[in-house]
């Protein structure tokens, strides 16, 4: 984010808390040496006066001069949603609170002749404010596109048939955040239009995935030639590879019946 | 998350880039979850992956009690039983292989295990067929990365960015990769050095040293 500053002004590191994503990196990711301040600064002038290169780790704050911050709503959203150690509450999972089709051979979120959509904002490395994430969510709803139950953003939702989201977050700034959607398999070239017109009017840059239920062979032979029909270059994926199964006990009776079972040949 | 699924790179960048995560389903299978999870975690630390671990910390991690010698001395050993031990509740494991057949190995004792968890491999679509075909996998489902959609010029070179996003939370930023770069170029660090310091940022584990290696290897002679 490039939250993190020289203050001329004062001479110190300041943080920008309006970029500031509070993803934690900066507490979490350094090192730390519990060395005087006083003693750190006056080497660093030091060295600056007489034009030597300062070349420590990179990666060490010298003075665990970070703390956290107790964070109050709504600034607590941009913690949930930048900071992958951070549960979800409404999903109960870290990272960006989604399980995709990770699950897909548990939980068939996405079946035969769908395609399920995750539209990440602000990814990689530039992030996204709420009022960017709604205008793409708006732009799908008018598509009347299915947004997934078990993701954090529509639980953000005031109006899924609008796309709306809570007014009060709409100027907070997150790292990234994830949007899902489930369409029938042939509307993808539409929908990922609609992606595309909409991502040129938020200043944010995009990640998005499409995924599908292989066939009874393990082939997938739908997306991908309609992904090349229309030119999106789709060479790395995630691959379920169908091992999982209901295993919890009262689950196990209730769990329904895959339409391709997929399994170790 | 979608942390394994969108890295930068054509599909033979990919060539050393194999990463393996199991993951309960809520409500579903996640009752005895924690063990299996281990003993996916113990089952891929036999088959050297380049890094593992437990969506709370990977193999290398920083430190909260260094000292200005460690400027001269710092510790690279990578910790594997740690990630395994530190396994306390159902979440995502993964590990990164940096090449197809310590993948495979590893996947077709997990195979054996019959864990009963998700398991997914991130790769390109072509190294995972492969490995599915030589494991006796019918894949269940497929989640193609379009790439980044970057329509106002956010994003930096491609060098810094095959760098950066092999961490996909985003924790490994733009500016430590690109300075990570600049100091190999220059001589200031190895790459070695340099690729330790990107991995320590990485939580989940799945940042691939290997393949940073090897691209810092590459960047110190050409400039993309």
């Amino acid at each position: 984010m490039g939250a993190i500053y020289i203050d001329p002004a004062i001479q110190r590191a300041t943080i920008n808390y309006d970029e500031c994503v509070e993803c934690s990196t900066c507490y979490r990711g350094m090192s730390q040496e519990h060395l005087n301040p006083v003693m750190v600064r006056t080497v660093r002038r030091i060295a600056k006066f007489f034009r030597f290169r300062f070349e420590p780790e990179p990666d060490v704050c010298p003075t665990a001069a970070f703390v956290m911050e107790d964070l109050e709503w709504p600034r607590i959203v941009r913690r949930v949603f930048s900071d992958p150690l951070v549960e979800h509450k409404s999903t109960g999972i870290h990272g960006r609170g989604t399980e995709e089709v990770k699950t897909n051979d548990v939980a068939h979120r996405v079946g035969v002749g769908e395609a399920g959509y995750v539209i990440e904002f602000g990814r990689p490395g530039v992030g996204v404010r709420f009022r960017e994430i709604q205008t793409v969510t708006m732009a799908l709803a008018r598509l009347n596109v299915a947004f997934e139950a078990k993701n954090p953003i529509t639980h953000l939702m005031t109006n899924q048939a609008t796309g709306e989201l809570k007014p009060d977050l709409l100027n907070e700034k997150i790292l990234s955040a994830i949007v899902e959607i489930k369409t029938a398999v042939e509307r993808v070239p539409e929908v990922l239009e609609a992606v595309d017109e909409a991502s040129r009017r938020i200043d944010t840059v995009l990640a998005v995935g499409v995924s599908t239920r292989c066939d009874e062979r393990g082939e997938e032979k739908v997306l991908s030639a309609l992904l090349d029909e229309h030119g999106y270059s789709h060479h790395r994926a995630k691959t379920n590879l169908g091992l999982g199964r209901v295993t919890n006990v009262a689950k196990a009776q209730e769990a329904p019946r895959d339409e391709h079972v997929a399994s170790v040949r | 998350m979608t942390n394994t699924l969108h890295r930068y790179g054509n599909s033979e960048s990919f060539r050393d880039d194999y990463i393996l995560f199991a993951i309960p389903c809520r409500g579903k299978n996640d009752d005895g979850a924690v063990e299996k999870l281990k003993t996916f975690l113990r089952i891929c630390a036999r088959h050297q992956p380049a890094n593992m671990g437990n969506s709370s910390f990977g193999s290398y991690r920083p430190s909260s009690h260094l000292n200005p010698t460690s400027h001269w001395r710092r510790d690279y050993t990578q910790d594997f039983e740690s990630v395994i031990d530190a396994v306390h509740r159902p979440g995502t494991v993964a590990a990164v292989f940096d090449a197809k057949d310590k993948a495979e190995a590893a996947l077709r004792e997990v195979i054996q295990a019959d864990l009963g968890l998700s398991i997914n491999m991130s790769t390109s679509v072509e190294g995972a067929q492969q490995c599915c075909q030589s494991t006796g996998i019918t894949r269940h489902s497929v989640e193609y990365s379009l790439g980044f959609w970057d329509r106002h010029d956010h994003l930096p070179n491609s060098q810094v960015q095959e760098l950066s996003t092999m961490c996909g939370h985003g924790m490994v930023s733009f500016n430590l990769a690109k300075k990570m770069l600049d100091m190999v170029r220059e001589g200031r660090r190895t790459p070695d050095e340099a690729v330790l310091t990107l991995a320590r940022f990485c939580p989940c584990g799945v940042y691939n040293p290997a393949r940073a290696k090897r691209l810092l290897e590459e960047a110190r002679t050409r400039q993309r």
